[in-house]
């Protein structure tokens, strides 16, 4: 009758190997002097490196060369984001497809959502394109939420900053000083850059161009560009024939001469469309990390618009 | 009549207030032009558009209630409702008109603290709704054609329509429940709540889920790389519900050598699972310990493997006393390259999984056996371009009551993506089954095909 006590041997067996377990694994990494971060994007990073300085130890899940809507939510990184203290998030639904499940398997009570350690950067940022009325997916993949690549206006960029600031001076009292005078160089040195830029791009205001992804609303927007159309039919829709067609004569019509390609994207069809056309096809780093050449959140911009002006320059 | 109706309430409702904003637009140059002119003559000028749109809503009123006094004249020919608002009677309404300056005035629209006025619990107004779970449906339509005797399935089927529920719970805990809608029935495929805040790094969920047993058990129909799921589980591991139970799960990472990453599951459930295990008694749970190792080869390319064990009593259709365990073993590897610039045109996956299944059951001469069989599938897919993946499976596997039988097939799938949220496959399958008799097999030829469709709230993509 000994084979009687078997479902309570198991359950000994099981809360045995639960406590070996519980006793086994590494102790958390104590909040050792920097604070540690993890962010979805690179842009978020840079801009937590601009205010957090040597105080922080920062890392992106996504790359800057990776289309942040698909990032494999790959084992690796619960490690590094079950030892971070802060992980700070694009939202508007970016990451939906990813983070939701990385940040539940991570065990780490301190990057849930809402808890202290979550950070979504969207509640600073001005956001455009917000869906009114009703949201349907005949529209594509669309955020019902607006358009999540919001960072690349320097003005959210410095907004996004002034949070990030703001919450490591929350989380780490005694630096607080330390981040906001990081900050206020950040502030100073972004409102020359953005100058410099803003000049740079004066002759090319008004100018029209297409894009391959509705990345680019914040910065047409701000350096007055004009997105006249987009290469996908509907957002996350890859291009299908007529949709092409119906750009190329827009883009004849309206005399459009750049389309602008993200870096995660086939080139055929924008290629194709541009020997149609006459216009050049230009590919463009949304993101930190895009090219190897832009480290931080100054170097994005530089390179976009030194590219964008060759480009504009070579096509008129 | 019922036109008439619709009209009638439209112009009740909103009449006034468009005819006001086609007033105001109208006027609109006239008060720019107005700009520039002493402040006596604008006002002058306002006074007297006040005055027409007074004049204006004086006849509307009239016209108003002459179209009222004629509906009310009409018998009531039709006593259906056509909307509700239709069926109010004439004199209730208009109490309160919108004011004219209000609807003229570009201003922002005090509405909200109307709207928290009228609000009730359950009115379509009720804020309560963000706080709804994200609720999708993931239909599954399965056809198949083709010879099929040993284990044949219907021509066409909605095979499934998964509801699925997610939420975040509290700070502490979040659910996810997953209800799956046959042909045959409804059933629970898992319903579970994740406890995110435990010490120790523990991540504990309690419900009922999929057991962590090897890969394939975990993945749900419709996330599947096929449409139907490798001849080892159908043979082995409890066919396409697989271990699936009520229990408790703890989870954590394991300390690992430097680059790998280590994970150790351990579940406790009743011990009922399909065609696997059955409990007869209270004492007769089944566990699954499932340890995980993982590394990332380079940026583009990772490795995951897994072992896994299993044991509960054996489901024999009927409680033969406790004696009867069924153990299951698992080896699993996967290899996948994912290039990450170009990471949604071209991907690659290759997978592998073994069992291991020791069965005691009765013998045909009613005398205690163990039947030790064997099964494993390989697979792989390809990522073509972003519409078109390609991917081939090769099964083998005998029977887990027995093993003298041994099932090989192979699988050749063609699956297309219009959209993120759809998904249209073709799949050819042969089959070399094994018949009753040990030698004897049956050869099987199908072509399966599937849609997929995605409804509501944005899933995870599996990993």
């Amino acid at each position: 009758m000994h084979r009687c006590s078997f479902g309570k041997r198991l359950t000994a067996v099981f809360t045995t190997l639960a406590f070996s377990m519980a006793l086994l694994g590494p102790t958390p990494a104590r909040a050792a002097g920097k604070l540690k971060i993890m962010t979805a994007t690179t842009d978020l990073a840079a801009l937590a490196e601009e205010v957090g300085g040597e105080r922080i130890e920062v890392e992106s899940i996504a790359r800057g060369y990776q289309d942040p809507h698909f990032v494999d939510a790959k084992p690796s990184f619960l490690l590094k984001l079950k030892r971070a203290d802060l992980l700070i998030v694009v939202g508007l639904e970016l990451e939906i497809g990813w983070l939701p499940p990385l940040i539940t398997q991570s065990t780490n009570p301190k990057i849930q959502v809402a808890a202290p350690g979550y950070l979504d950067a969207s509640r600073f940022a001005r956001i455009l394109e917000i869906p009114t009325g009703q949201v349907t997916r005949a529209e594509g993949d669309v955020h019902p939420l607006g358009n999540p690549h919001y960072w690349l206006d320097p003005e959210n960029g410095l907004r996004i900053a002034k949070g990030i600031a703001d919450k490591l001076a929350e989380m780490r009292p005694e630096d607080a000083a330390y981040f906001a005078q990081r900050y206020a160089d950040f502030e100073q040195r972004l409102k020359q850059a953005d100058e410099r830029w803003l000049a740079e791009m004066k002759p090319y205001a008004g100018r029209k161009i297409v894009t391959y992804h509705r990345s680019w609303p914040n910065f047409a927007e701000h350096f007055h560009l004009n997105v006249v159309g987009y290469v996908e039919p509907r957002p996350g829709i890859p291009p299908s024939p007529q949709h092409t067609v119906e750009l190329m004569q827009l883009m004849k019509r309206e005399n459009v001469k750049v389309i602008v390609v993200e870096p995660y994207f086939d080139l055929k069809t924008p290629n194709a469309v541009a020997r149609e056309t006459g216009a050049q096809v230009l590919v463009l780093p949304p993101s930190v990390g895009g090219e190897k050449e832009i480290t931080d959140y100054f170097k994005l911009f530089d390179y976009d618009i030194s590219k964008l002006k060759q480009a504009f320059d070579a096509t008129h | 009549m019922k036109r008439f109706v619709l009209v009638s309430s439209l112009i009740l409702g909103f009449g006034s207030d468009a005819f006001g904003k086609q007033a105001a637009e109208a006027r609109a140059p006239e008060v720019q032009n107005a700009g520039g002119l002493p402040a006596e003559t604008r006002m002058k000028a306002l006074e007297e558009e006040v005055r027409t749109l007074a004049e204006e809503v004086a006849v509307l009123r009239g016209e108003l209630k002459a179209v009222r006094d004629a509906k009310s004249a009409e018998p009531a020919s039709d006593p259906r409702i056509l909307l509700t608002a239709a069926h109010i009677e004439p004199g209730m309404l208009p109490a309160n008109p919108p004011p004219i300056a209000a609807s003229a005035s570009p201003g922002p629209a005090p509405a909200s603290p109307q709207v928290a006025q009228t609000q009730t619990y359950g009115g379509a107004t009720s804020n309560a709704k963000l706080l709804n779970p994200d609720i999708s449906l993931i239909g599954d339509f399965i056809g198949t054609a083709g010879h099929n005797t040993i284990s044949p399935s219907r021509s066409l089927e909605l095979h499934e329509s998964e509801v699925g529920m997610q939420a975040i719970i509290d700070p502490y805990a979040r659910a996810d429940a997953f209800i799956s809608f046959g042909e045959t029935g409804v059933n629970v495929e898992e319903a579970y709540v994740t406890f995110t805040s435990l010490p120790a790094g523990l991540l504990m969920k309690v419900g009922k889920m999929r057991a962590d047993f090897g890969k394939v058990n975990t993945i749900h129909n419709h996330a599947l790389p096929y449409i139907d799921r490798p001849l080892a589980t159908n043979n082995l591991v409890g066919g396409e519900d697989g271990i699936d139970d009520a229990g408790i799960s703890i989870t954590r990472f394991l300390p690992a050598p430097k680059n790998w990453f280590m994970e150790g599951t351990a579940q406790v459930f009743r011990g009922d699972s399909s065609t696997v295990y059955a409990a007869n008694r209270r004492q007769d749970l089944s566990v699954v310990g499932h340890l995980r190792g993982y590394r990332d080869l380079s940026e583009s390319t990772n490795l995951d493997l897994g072992i896994s064990y299993s044991r509960g009593h054996s489901n024999l259709g009927f409680d033969f006393g406790p004696n009867f365990l069924t153990n299951l073993y698992g080896a699993d590897a996967t290899l996948r390259w994912k290039p990450l610039r170009r990471a949604i045109y071209k991907n690659f996956l290759f997978r592998t999984e073994l069992f291991w299944s020791a069965r005691d059951q009765l013998s045909a001469l009613n005398a205690f056996e163990t039947q030790h069989a064997f099964g494993m599938y390989s697979s792989a897919e390809y990522r073509v371009n972003r519409r078109w993946t390609v991917g081939g499976r090769f099964d083998r596997s005998g029977r887990a009551t027995n093993a003298n039988l041994t099932d090989t097939g192979f699988s050749g799938i063609l699956t297309y993506w219009p959209s993120e949220f759809s998904q249209i496959r073709g799949q050819y399958r042969f089959g070399h089954l094994a018949l009753a008799n040990p030698g004897d097999f049956s050869n099987a030829n199908e072509f399966l095909f599937q849609f997929l469709f995605v409804m509501g709230a944005h899933g995870a993509h599996p990993f």
